[in-house]
Formats: C-alpha cells, structure tokens, sequence
C-alpha cells in the first residue's frame, strides 16, 4: 500500500473513532460527578481498616496488590528487556579518548564539565537521595511511596554522572549490585505476598501487625513492606537502565561508529 | 450541548484529543524514535482519562490524615494507583522500545519504519 493510500484509509478510521468515543463520552455524566462507589468506600474504611492515610498507596500496595505485582513484573520484564537487548557482545576496557568520545560528539569543542555543575550535582546528590528514602518510607502517610521515591532515588547516580564520569558512575552503581538489588526488590514483594498465604491468609493479605495509631512509619502493616521493596526494584531498575544505555553507547564508540552523522 | 456541559466533558475531549494525534504520528511515523515517542503520547491519553474520570468535584486529595475525617467527601484514589504506577511502568517500556530502535539502527542502518519492509534470515 503507498503511503497516501494508508494515509487516507488511517484517516477515515481516526475520524471514526474520534467521533464515537467524543460521542460515547458525551453521554458519561460531567468531570467532577463520577464518584465511583468503589473508590468512595475505600475513602471511608482505608484509613482505620489499614491504619494508613494515604489511601492511593494503601490501594496500590494492598487492596489491588496483586495488581500492582502484575505492574512491577512489566517493568521487572522491560528493564531486563533492555539488558538483554543491549548486551554487549564481550567485555571489554574503554581508553579515556573512548569514554570521551561518548561524551561529546565528534566535531565539537570538549569543554570540561564546568565547576558549577560538579557542585551542584555534589549537593544535589545528597538531597536526592534524602528526599527519595523520604517519599519512600513515608508513601503510607502522604502523597508518594515506592514508585515515586523509587524513581527520586534512582535519579542520584544520573547526578554523579552529570558531574563526573562513567568510571564515577560504575564506581558508586556498579551493575552486579545493581542487578541483584533489582532482583530482591521484585523478589520481596512476592515474598510479602507469600507470608500472606503462610499466615493461612489470602496471597498479599495484610497480616503484619497495623503499628501505632495514629499512623506513623511503622504502621500500616505489609503496605509500608511492600512499598520498600518496591522502592528497591524501581530504583534499581531504573539505574539499571542508565547503565545499560551508557554501555552500549560506550561499545559502539568503540567500533568506531561514534554519534553517526549529524 | 450547552456551554457549561461542554465545558464539564472537556477533559474527556483533552484525551481523545491527544489519543488521536498520537495515533496520527505512529501511524504517519518516518522516524522510529519519533513513533516510540508516539506511542507515549497515546498513553499520555489514558492518564487524562483516568484523572477526569476520578475527579470529584469540590474534593480533597485522599489523603485522611489525623484531623480530616474520612467521609468527606475526596477524589477516586483507585484511578490514582492505576495512573501512578502505569507512569512509571510506562517509562521502562519506552526504554526498551528505545533499545530496540538502537539495534536496528546499528544492524540496518536505518530508521524510518517504512525502510523496514523487507525480511531478512
């Protein structure tokens, strides 16, 4: 099919569809007054039955847990995905003129990271990572948890990237211990979801005592658990990502293929 | 359709907006990190979707801290778990898709979608 004649079949369809689903929500009832019962009655019972506040995590990590599980396992799958598609073929050691090479395209001046970036990514570091272990242990009492602190968490070896270097980067992420702390990150929440089943409870059943009341960080049962261990392997996961990226644009730097043509 | 009713459904009209120009440049794609990136917005359309479909007018945040009691009345917080964990989830995805439009950058050497028709061994 040429490309004009997709186009206008693509085209008839689109205005098609625009048109029915602009019609099908025509007819939902208007932004504000939807109120689905199920959402309202966990707003009602979530806090005292979980001894959480933060109802969105408290749903997220237990009353649709085995939800959130299928979730973490897309992206357990997608970032082993990118490892696998982009392993390199061997091992190998880079010279600094191929690590700079990546670093700066061809043709370019090389200006040395400036000062106040390395400062800034310095102090942004320990920030970083401070606030993320906050959004993280803190996900059952306010707006955050594992998936929010996870990705604030991860941003902290991007920082010793932008103002360092590769070595820098394998030195405080090297990837062993990156991929194991993925692995026991995704491995915990089924493990939490299993201590349910033992318990002779349902799987992901909250059957760790509530803590506390009123909620504090220990409280809230298996949703503060889950939360951490989702913390782990998204941070860890996301890192992963970073390093992978930065490999392989270090192996084809190396094959002599750096930036390709501009 | 009065004006105020248009003006109650519009986020709904905000998703199928960006569902529809996003399917436009898949489908229109000639660049392949173009289309992954797409495919993005397509999914940026389901967040709209959902938030609307979780407001509740005059609402607070589901966030029942000591104090606020628990039968005011508060946004959807189950649309809100779906939403937050498909963001984060959708970033990986993107990642691999990515990867994948850099090998077959590296094995063809190129990367409009249309190049790649023919099937190789």
């Amino acid at each position: 099919m040429t490309s004009a004649a997709r186009m206008a079949v693509f085209t008839m369809a689109l205005a098609g569809l625009v048109v029915a689903l602009l019609w099908a929500f025509g007819a939902l009832a208007p932004v504000g007054d939807v109120a689905g019962a199920y959402g309202q009655l966990l707003n009602r019972v979530a806090t005292n039955e979980r001894n959480a506040t933060d109802v969105v995590t408290a749903v997220n990590f237990d009353y649709r847990g085995f939800d959130t599980l299928g979730e973490e396992f897309i992206l357990f799958a997608s970032v082993a995905g990118v490892a696998m598609i982009l392993r390199p073929s061997r091992r190998q050691r880079f010279t600094r003129e191929q690590r700079d090479a990546v670093e700066h395209l061809p043709g370019r001046a090389r200006y040395p990271t400036s000062n106040a970036v390395r400062l800034m990514a310095l102090a942004m570091i320990g920030l970083d990572v401070v606030f993320g272990i906050d959004i993280v242990v803190h996900g059952q009492l306010t707006p955050g948890g594992g998936f929010q602190g996870g990705v604030i968490l991860a941003s902290a070896p991007l920082l010793a990237y932008l103002g360092g270097d590769v070595p820098t980067l394998r030195r405080i992420a090297p990837r062993p211990l990156v991929a194991m702390a993925e692995g026991i990150g995704a491995a915990c929440f089924v493990v939490i979801g299993l201590v349910g089943l033992l318990a002779g409870a349902a799987f992901l059943e909250n059957v760790v005592p509530l803590g506390p009341r009123p909620p504090g960080v220990l409280s809230s049962g298996t949703i503060a658990l889950v939360s951490l261990a989702t913390g782990l392997e998204v941070s860890a996961g996301f890192v992963l990502l970073l390093l992978t990226f930065v490999e392989e644009s270090l192996q084809r730097t190396s094959k002599g293929e750096a930036g390709g043509s501009p | 359709m009065s004006v105020a009713s248009v003006v109650a459904h519009a986020p709904y009209a905000v998703a199928v907006w960006l569902l529809g120009w996003g399917l436009y440049g898949l489908v229109s794609s000639r660049h392949l990190v173009h289309l992954v990136l797409c495919l993005g917005v397509v999914q940026t359309s389901t967040y709209v979707l959902l938030t609307a479909i979780g407001c509740v007018g005059g609402g607070v945040a589901p966030v029942f801290v000591p104090g606020v009691d628990p039968s005011v009345r508060a946004v959807d917080p189950v649309v809100q778990a779906m939403m937050l964990t498909d963001v984060v989830v959708e970033a990986t995805v993107v990642a691999m898709l990515l990867a994948l439009v850099v090998r077959v950058h590296e094995r063809t050497g190129k990367l409009g979608p249309d190049e790649l028709q023919a099937l190789r061994g």
